[in-house]
């Protein structure tokens, strides 16, 4: 028996590569709604990994760094060194703000780490060019997708920095690129003030009658000392020793140090639950908006074919042509043009998705999946034409 | 093949029930015998269509007998349960356009039938041939229908009617679309294959030109058939 559904698409082949091509650029956004929403988890899973820790300590009561902001004091990280499960222990400040680049901003994430310590927590694993940073002030790490180039002066606040490496793949969860800076200068920027409210703030200090005491003249000068400096970060980041358990290592350090304490898992629970969870859901929505759009295209363009060929049908009927053989012949179609819009969405996704400003992720898995997910779809649609056809008197092509 | 034709005893159809039934069919006689041909003529609304669908196997009577070639299709009520593959091996049906399928070539639009009856497709691709060869459109048979001229998509049509040797053929209007000289061509196509084949063959017409070559002819009027012997002009 010839293939009815496959003439019928030599046939007319213009209309159903056309009609697929459109169906097509409609399954590419699909899929790259589902690679915007991978990339968005792997941004926070590569962040994460990143970091090289077992453990995120963090102010007590609270769900930071990323989730909340966290302050401890920058000296904590000793007396976790002197614990036995810990092999590393790293400050860590997180700052979300523009780095400046020649005339233009770029939204970044700085981070600010032990600098000339390659390999601690929290520094980038690997560079893809330059070297580490190994002066106390002034030297840069950034990722590749912020633009910048090795040996250029990038600012962050008032300072200059000098770009002295660059790593790939070290984004924020929100996909900003991450700028290492020295732990000292981030401290610094995290606070630092302009000469201007410096001003006024030793103004307002000299006239406090509390702080400018005659008969403790010092004292003034250790105020606006200690209000000019920052000797906070925003956690530490512990490394353990090989065979150490997570929950029983976080389980010590909360005991003893009275902190909070998190593991991988914890971490990455409150990032998928708290930061990026309604992003992610008003992306599955989307997803699932698109899917429904799809299949009703689907379903209206397959009607719309069948519906051109309702004499036909009473014809094939009329000769004796078995039902099955007529619905077997628009599922097919149906599902002819759902693997052409597949393959033209999966191409097309493939091109434009390079282009898109955040990171999307195209996990080949996806692709399985939203294949058969479109056939599922064409089969499901080519219903409510396959109940049209079978409702088509045979009678209808003889005239009266 | 069969050597029985169409009989047909008191063949009743009711359209509704009750004060709204339309009797479109009161007690139809008629004898088609092997390798006839003959007319089925009638103003419009006299059950021409209805006689035919009930020949054809696509709506039911509500009473009589018709028997195609051998085999009682319907009796009082009963009927053959498999209507589809009646249709497809014992009717052949001429429709007013050819009605081709636009996405089959030639060939495999007179094929397609003994295909879905299950012949292999070069087997039933050979009798298509023969066919056309038999209809002088063999040099046609790769062409599309869309390519063909009205007269050849109409010889196709006839090859598709008759390539399962169906004992019946069934014509409503074959001619309709043709000129004179196309649609004589088409009935003396009919009257050849039906000699040939041994096949009955039933036309509905209006066509004025055509209705002296019938040698015999029923008129329906008000649903029931009235024999008439015909000119037979032309195919003595």
């Amino acid at each position: 028996m010839i293939s009815l559904a496959g003439r019928d698409i030599l046939h007319s082949w213009g209309k159903f590569v056309f009609t697929g091509v459109g169906l097509g650029l409609l399954i590419g956004v699909t899929l790259s709604m589902a690679g915007i929403y991978r990339g968005m988890v792997d941004d926070a899973q590569v962040m994460l990994d990143n970091t090289g820790a077992d453990l995120w300590v963090v102010q007590q009561g609270t769900q930071g760094p990323y989730a909340e902001s966290s302050s401890l004091y920058d000296d904590l990280y000793r007396s976790l060194l002197n614990m036995p499960e810990v092999e590393y222990a790293a400050n860590i400040t997180y700052l979300i703000m523009q780095v400046g680049h020649g005339d233009q901003d770029v939204s970044a994430m700085v981070v600010g780490v032990t600098a000339g310590k390659p390999g601690t927590p929290g520094q980038p694993r690997y560079l893809v060019a330059g070297r580490h940073i190994t002066r106390s002030h002034y030297e840069a790490i950034a990722d590749i997708s912020s633009g910048f180039q090795l040996g250029e002066r990038i600012r962050i606040r008032r300072n200059f920095y000098t770009v002295v490496g660059l790593s790939k793949r070290t984004v924020s969860y929100n996909g900003d690129p991450m700028v290492f800076i020295p732990l000292k200068d981030a401290q610094e920027a995290q606070f630092l003030k302009d000469n201007d409210a410096l001003v006024q703030q030793r103004r307002r200090n000299a006239e406090n009658p509390d702080f400018n005491r005659p008969g403790i003249p010092d004292l003034l000068a250790v105020v606006n000392a200690s209000q000019s400096t920052n000797t906070y970060v925003n956690a530490v980041l512990v490394k353990l020793k090989p065979g150490t358990l997570p929950e029983d290592a976080a389980e010590t350090i909360r005991r003893w140090t009275r902190l909070q304490v998190y593991t991988r898992a914890q971490m990455e629970s409150i990032l998928m639950d708290k930061v990026i969870d309604k992003s992610a859901r008003q992306i599955a929505l989307f997803l699932v908006i698109l899917s429904i759009v799809s299949a009703a295209i689907v379903a209206f363009i397959i009607y719309t074919l069948t519906l051109g060929k309702i004499r036909e049908i009473a014809v094939l009927k009329l000769i004796g042509t078995r039902n099955r053989t007529i619905a077997g012949m628009i599922m097919q179609q149906s599902l002819a043009l759902g693997t052409i819009g597949f393959v033209v969405g999966k191409i097309t996704a493939t091109f434009w998705v390079p282009i898109f400003p955040k990171y999307v992720l195209l996990e080949p898995l996806d692709s399985v999946a939203g294949f058969f997910a479109v056939l599922a779809i064409c089969a499901l649609a080519s219903l409510v034409a396959i109940r049209m056809a079978l409702k088509v008197d045979p009678a209808d092509a003889i005239g009266g | 093949m069969s050597g029985k034709g169409i009989h047909i005893e008191g063949l009743k159809k009711r359209y509704g029930e009750g004060d709204t039934a339309v009797h479109a069919l009161r007690g139809v006689d008629m004898q088609v015998a092997p390798g006839e041909v003959v007319g089925l003529i009638g103003p419009s609304g006299s059950g021409k269509s209805t006689l035919l669908k009930c020949l054809g196997a696509v709506i039911d009577p509500t009473a009589g007998r018709m028997v195609l070639g051998d085999e009682v299709i319907f009796d009082n009520g009963w009927k053959v349960r498999d209507l589809r593959a009646l249709r497809r091996d014992k009717i052949g049906f001429v429709f007013q356009a050819p009605y081709l399928i636009p996405f089959l070539d030639v060939t495999d639009n007179v094929a397609l039938l003994p295909m879905l009856a299950g012949i292999p497709n070069s087997k039933a691709r050979a009798k298509a041939l023969e066919l056309l060869t038999a209809l002088d459109v063999q040099h046609r048979a790769r062409a599309m229908p869309s390519q063909l001229s009205g007269g050849e998509q109409q010889r196709v049509a006839i090859a598709r009617g008759l390539v399962n040797r169906p004992p019946v053929i069934l014509a409503d209007e074959p001619t309709a679309p043709l000129d004179s000289e196309r649609a004589m061509a088409v009935i003396r196509i009919l009257n050849d294959m039906a000699s040939q084949f041994e096949t009955a063959i039933i036309v509905v017409t209006h066509d004025e030109k055509i209705i002296p070559t019938f040698k015999r002819i029923y008129h329906i009027r008000d649903g029931v058939a009235h024999e008439e012997v015909g000119e037979g002009r032309g195919f003595e």
